[in-house]
This record gives structure tokens, C-alpha cells and sequence, in this order.
């Protein structure tokens, strides 16, 4: 199989989305002629002109106001922030608007928008270009959000939120953008709200998110050498999430560690666990455990921004623990 | 200028919200409504005007105080009053109330209980329309309260710089909720703000149905026409609180109240048709008499409407295909 880099998986998946279906246009800042920041459109502007593949003002709120309005009358706008980051001074729009629209006209307009933006800490690029942010927007009833970890997963799942009629948030971790991957040639979709076993084990589950996926099935593999199984699974989509196959792996492991570089309190790992308490309770053999990044705004300096990721021996040392207990 | 049947037209239509809006202020007294309720009562003359001109597939997008507006694009009474009494039959289906009324099948893409993001979707409405090579347009009604909100400069600029088939309706009451437009705007004026965005604007009075009517009518014609968008400046005033039930003193005299109550936007009007002899004192009182009628139908409809079951809570969230 072919190889692509996860930025280049998304771009297939848009590419052939745009060429079957007129109404999709692309918004962003220098994702005209330029071909994104991240070279998220690279080469679509040629194929598509202008007015698909639309530069915008710096005007986060404006357009994605905006986008809202074409979204209910029969276009299916992308949104392309950039750095997800952007995505704040949109938030009434987002929260108020495209996630409510469906609910408050019964279901009688649709709200097809697609809202891409890359996340996550690394290049000291400080606290105005690290966020995550993806807890926030599970929280609201309406969004659908996606989070994922490798080229595969990146196109198909890109091909399903271009087929949505619901808003979707797909936010691609910066470390993540250029790595090199299996992509299956031509159209497929991965359907949301299903896990990806990443590794299989039976002393312990690892469910990891984003950037934390390689890294912790990177950790695992060195760890079987001293006898150590464990299991980690990707869930791919915060929203819907799979908890199916992460409590079918807990009643086989008994043990959970929830790693996730962003923020511990009230996130992803706060409710996988409040839910596995829920429905798994007698399955588990130890506390449940969570490693997340600091509870800070991104540092710059490479030291301190060093000392809030979750690392490889973090990891490492976070699964030893959680068998011992 | 208007034919004749179009100005009739724009009589009833009037009425139509005139007399709603009074119904449902006398069913809010009686604890029927729920929610909040703004009424439109004074301002009727804009959103007439202004729809007369659209079709069931142009866009609007509306306020907090968007009743008119969902009367005059096609909205029934029956299903506006059942939405504020909360039942299964409203064009909302119970979901929205006075705030959130859509009906997309004539074009009432939503009232909203937020300031401003009206402007941004009847922008995009225009994008959509224009990228799909239709002669539809996207038209906002707005207070005066948003021209001082961002989504009114970011509207306009995206609007203008991209030439969008969009009509922004200013409808300038002079105060948000209670505080004056000429307190919390550095520049008193709307309609002359359209060259700062290179963007046509004018201000009509908005208690004339036909100033509003012949603006918007050019409007229109230069949306349809690729020639973009334009900003409507339309001076009016609630003759009503802000809210029905909350206390309307303090900020404004009761002589100012009564100076725009002489010039009511109706009665102005049915003086113009009779001093025109555009129609007979019978002709307008048989209007009126149907019109009534039909509000009062529209109440017993609403009141005898069923309530949503609560089972159905949880739908449309998602999109179910």
C-alpha cells in the first residue's frame, strides 16, 4: 500500500468530496492560491477557483457566522481555522447557532458544516497556538467531534464528516500532520463512534487520544518485552464516543489508564472513567487512572513546554503503576 | 409604485401582525405564553415592506423581536401563537417559543434569542446563493441594538467584499432594550455607514410602509441582479415595553411614546389609501374584519392545540436522516 502523510490523507478525501458535490466550498485564512497553512487545500484552488476555496478576513466570528447561514440554505461549508485556537472568538456562533439549528427547527434545516483546525502542544508555539480544546465542544449536545490519530483514520474519517448533516469538529493534532502512513487508494468512510484497536493486550487497557496513540502503542510494545500485555485503544471520535469497545476491554483487563494531552478536570478521560464506573464497575481490579497534560496555558520555553506533555516515560511509568495497584 | 392589490396587500399584512401581536400580549396577561415576548407593534410597516418583495425562497433571518417577521414571510398566526403557547403545532413544534421561530419551507430561516448572528447568516445565505448561481436573497432584520455588536462589521465587510445577494435591514427603534442608540453609538446614523464598507445604504422612515416598500424593492433588484448587498436603515419605535410584562418607564417620556403613536404606521397608512382613494373606508373595514377574524382563529387553534409529548424530547439533535 501507498503511503501518505495524514495532511495528505484529508486532502484526498476533500479533493474527491469537491469533485462529486458542487455545493462544498472551503473558508479560511490563506486557503485560497497559498493552499493552507498546513497545506490542508495544496493544488485545490487550480481545480476549483475562488469561490470554493474562499480566503477569508481575519474574521473568525464573521465566517463562521456566515458559514452557519450557507449551511442552512443548501451549501455544505469547510471551515479551515488554521490553528484551532481561532475557533474562540466563533464561540457563540458555534454554540449558540450551528449546534441548536437542528434542534430548534425540528429538525427541519440541517446544518452541514465541517470545522477543521489543527491542535495541540509542540514548536513552542505557545499558549495563543496550542489548544485542544475538543472537551468543550462533547459537552454540548448537537457537535460531532473527531480527533484522529493516523492517515488512515484521518481520510476516512474526513470523508464521513463530508457526508454529515451534523456539525463536525475534526481537529488534527500539529505533531501528527506530516507523519507517513498506510492510505488506501480511492472513496471510503469510517463511520463515527467507532473505536480502533491500536494494539492488543490483556493485563491492561490504554485508551489514548490524538497524539498520544503512537506514543502509547510506542511505550506498550517496549513494555511486552518484560512481559507486560497491554491494550490501547483509540476512540477516534470524542463525540459519539465508543465506550462499547472501551468497557468490552476493560472486562477483559480489568485495569484502565486514560492518556490524553489535554486538560484533566471535566475532560474525556473524567467521563470514560464516570462511565466505566457506571457500567463496568465490577470488572475493574484497580482505580481507574487518568495522565493528562498540566492544567496550565502553554508555556513557551522548550523546558516548560517539555514539562507539560504527557511523555513516553510519563506513560510508561503511569501503566507500571497501575499494575502494581 | 405599488398596483392597487399590492397596496391592499400591505394593509392586511399589517394588520395581520398588528392584531397577533395584540392577541398575544392579551394572552401573555392571561399566562397562555411561557417565555418572553417582544412585540412588533409600531414597527410593522419594515418587515411588510420588505417581504413583499421576497419569495418562499429567500432566506430571513431575524431578532429577538422577529414576530412580524415571521408573519410577513409566510408564517400562518395560527402557528406563530401556538409556538408562544408552547404546543406540538406551532412552527417550531414547541421547541422555540417567541425567540426561536423557523419555518424554512416559506423562508423563515429563524428569529434568535442572541444579537447579531442574523446578520452572519443572511450573509451566508447570500454565499450560498451566489455559489449556487440562484436569484434567491438572504435579508436580515436587525435592531439598533446590533449595529453596535461585531457581527454587524464583519457581516457587512463579508457581504460587501464578496458582492453577496443580501439585504441588511436595520430597524432603529432608538433603543436597546432600554438603552438609547444615540448614547451607545459614537455615530447616531446607520444608513450612512454603508461607504465605510463600500456598500450602498440608505435610511428610509420606517413608519411609511411605502418609503420601506420602494427601498427595499431597489434592494432587491440590485441583490437579484449581482449587484450586492445593500444596508436599510429603517427609523421606528416600539409603541410597547421591551418585553411584555416588564415595567417601560424611566428611560423614555411618556410624551415620546405618544409622539410615535401619531404616527403609527397603520393609521398613517389607511389615511394614505383613503386620501388617495386607493380604497374605501368599506374595503378597509372588511380587511379588518377578516384579518380579526383570523386572529382569532388563530388563538382557539392554539389553545386547543395538543402539547408536545415529552417523549419526543430528545430529537433533532442529530440529523435522523
Amino acid at each position: 500500500m501507498r503511503e501518505l502523510t495524514y495532511v495528505e490523507a484529508t486532502l484526498e478525501a476533500l479533493d474527491s468530496a469537491m469533485a462529486r458535490d458542487p455545493s462544498i466550498f472551503v473558508v479560511g485564512e490563506g486557503i485560497g492560491e497559498r493552499g493552507g497553512n498546513f497545506n490542508t487545500t495544496v493544488g485545490l484552488y487550480d481545480k476549483y477557483g475562488p469561490e470554493r476555496l474562499c480566503d477569508t478576513p481575519i474574521s473568525e466570528r464573521g465566517f463562521v457566522g456566515m458559514c452557519a447561514g450557507a449551511a442552512m440554505t443548501g451549501t455544505r461549508p469547510v471551515v479551515d481555522f488554521m490553528f484551532l485556537d481561532f475557533i474562540l472568538d466563533a464561540f457563540g456562533e458555534l454554540v449558540n447557532q450551528i449546534a441548536k439549528m437542528q434542534y430548534m427547527s425540528s429538525g427541519r434545516l440541517k446544518m452541514p458544516i465541517l470545522l477543521r483546525g489543527a491542535i495541540g502542544i509542540g514548536h513552542s508555539a505557545a499558549t495563543h497556538h496550542s489548544g485542544s480544546y475538543y472537551p468543550i465542544f462533547a459537552h454540548i449536545p448537537g457537535f460531532r467531534v473527531v480527533v484522529p490519530a493516523i492517515p488512515s483514520d484521518a481520510k476516512g474519517l474526513f470523508a464521513t464528516a463530508l457526508q454529515s448533516d451534523d456539525p463536525v469538529l475534526f481537529l488534527e493534532h500539529k505533531s501528527l500532520l506530516f507523519n507517513r502512513g498506510d492510505v488506501p487508494e480511492g472513496d471510503y468512510a469510517i463511520p463515527f463512534g467507532q473505536a480502533r484497536m491500536a494494539r492488543e493486550g490483556s493485563d491492561c487497557t490504554v485508551v489514548a487520544i490524538g497524539s498520544m496513540v503512537d506514543k502509547s502503542v510506542a511505550v506498550c510494545d517496549k513494555l511486552a518485552e518484560d512481559g507486560i500485555s497491554a491494550e490501547v485503544i483509540d476512540p477516534r471520535t470524542i463525540a459519539p464516543l465508543d465506550m462499547a469497545t472501551i468497557l468490552e476491554s476493560v472486562s477483559k483487563t480489568g485495569r484502565l489508564l486514560i492518556v490524553d494531552e489535554t486538560f484533566q478536570p471535566c475532560g474525556v478521560g473524567a467521563e470514560i472513567a464516570a462511565q466505566v464506573i457506571d457500567e463496568g464497575f465490577d470488572d475493574l481490579d484497580a482505580p481507574i487512572r487518568r495522565l493528562n497534560g498540566a492544567h496550565v496555558p502553554t508555556p513557551y520555553s522548550p523546558p516548560l513546554e517539555l514539562a507539560i506533555v504527557p511523555e513516553t516515560n510519563d506513560i510508561e511509568q503511569s501503566i507500571r503503576n497501575l499494575l502494581a495497584e | 409604485m405599488a398596483q392597487s392589490e399590492q397596496l391592499l396587500s400591505l394593509y392586511r399584512q399589517m394588520l395581520i401582525i398588528r392584531y397577533t401581536e395584540e392577541q398575544l400580549a392579551r394572552s401573555h396577561q392571561m399566562g397562555l405564553i411561557h417565555g418572553a415576548c417582544h412585540t412588533y407593534v409600531g414597527e410593522e410597516a419594515i418587515a411588510t415592506g420588505v417581504c413583499a418583495h421576497l419569495r418562499p425562497d429567500d432566506a430571513v433571518f431575524s431578532t429577538h423581536r422577529g414576530h412580524g417577521h415571521a408573519l410577513a414571510k409566510g408564517v400562518s398566526p395560527r402557528e406563530v401563537v401556538a409556538e408562544l403557547f408552547g404546543r406540538a403545532t406551532g412552527c417550531s413544534q414547541g421547541r422555540g417559543g417567541s425567540m426561536h421561530l423557523f419555518k424554512p419551507e416559506v423562508g423563515m430561516m429563524g428569529t434568535s434569542g442572541i444579537v447579531g448572528p442574523c446578520i452572519l447568516q443572511a450573509t451566508g445565505a447570500g454565499y450560498s446563493f451566489k455559489l449556487l448561481k440562484t436569484d434567491q436573497v438572504g435579508v436580515a432584520f436587525f435592531g439598533d441594538g446590533a449595529v453596535n455588536n461585531g457581527a454587524f462589521h464583519e457581516g457587512l465587510n463579508l457581504a460587501s467584499i464578496w458582492k453577496l445577494p443580501t439585504l441588511f435591514v436595520c430597524e432603529n427603534n432608538m433603543y436597546a432594550t432600554e438603552v438609547p442608540f444615540a448614547y451607545s453609538a459614537g455615530n447616531p446614523h446607520v444608513g450612512n455607514r454603508g461607504p465605510a464598507y463600500g456598500m450602498e445604504s440608505l435610511t428610509v422612515d420606517g413608519n411609511d410602509v411605502l418609503a420601506v416598500y420602494e427601498a427595499a424593492e431597489e434592494a432587491v433588484r440590485r441583490a437579484r441582479g449581482g449587484e450586492g448587498p445593500t444596508l436599510i436603515e429603517c427609523r421606528t419605535y416600539r409603541t410597547r415595553a421591551h418585553a411584555e410584562g416588564m415595567r417601560d418607564g424611566g428611560y423614555r417620556t411618556p410624551e415620546e411614546v405618544e409622539e410615535w403613536k401619531a404616527r403609527d404606521p397603520i393609521t398613517r397608512y389607511n389615511e394614505w389609501l383613503l386620501k388617495n382613494e386607493e380604497a374605501g373606508t368599506e374595503t378597509l373595514a372588511e380587511i379588518e374584519a377578516e384579518v380579526k377574524e383570523m386572529v382569532a382563529d388563530a388563538e382557539e387553534f392554539a389553545r386547543n392545540s395538543p402539547w408536545p409529548e415529552a417523549d419526543t424530547v430528545s430529537e433533532h439533535v442529530f440529523n435522523q436522516g
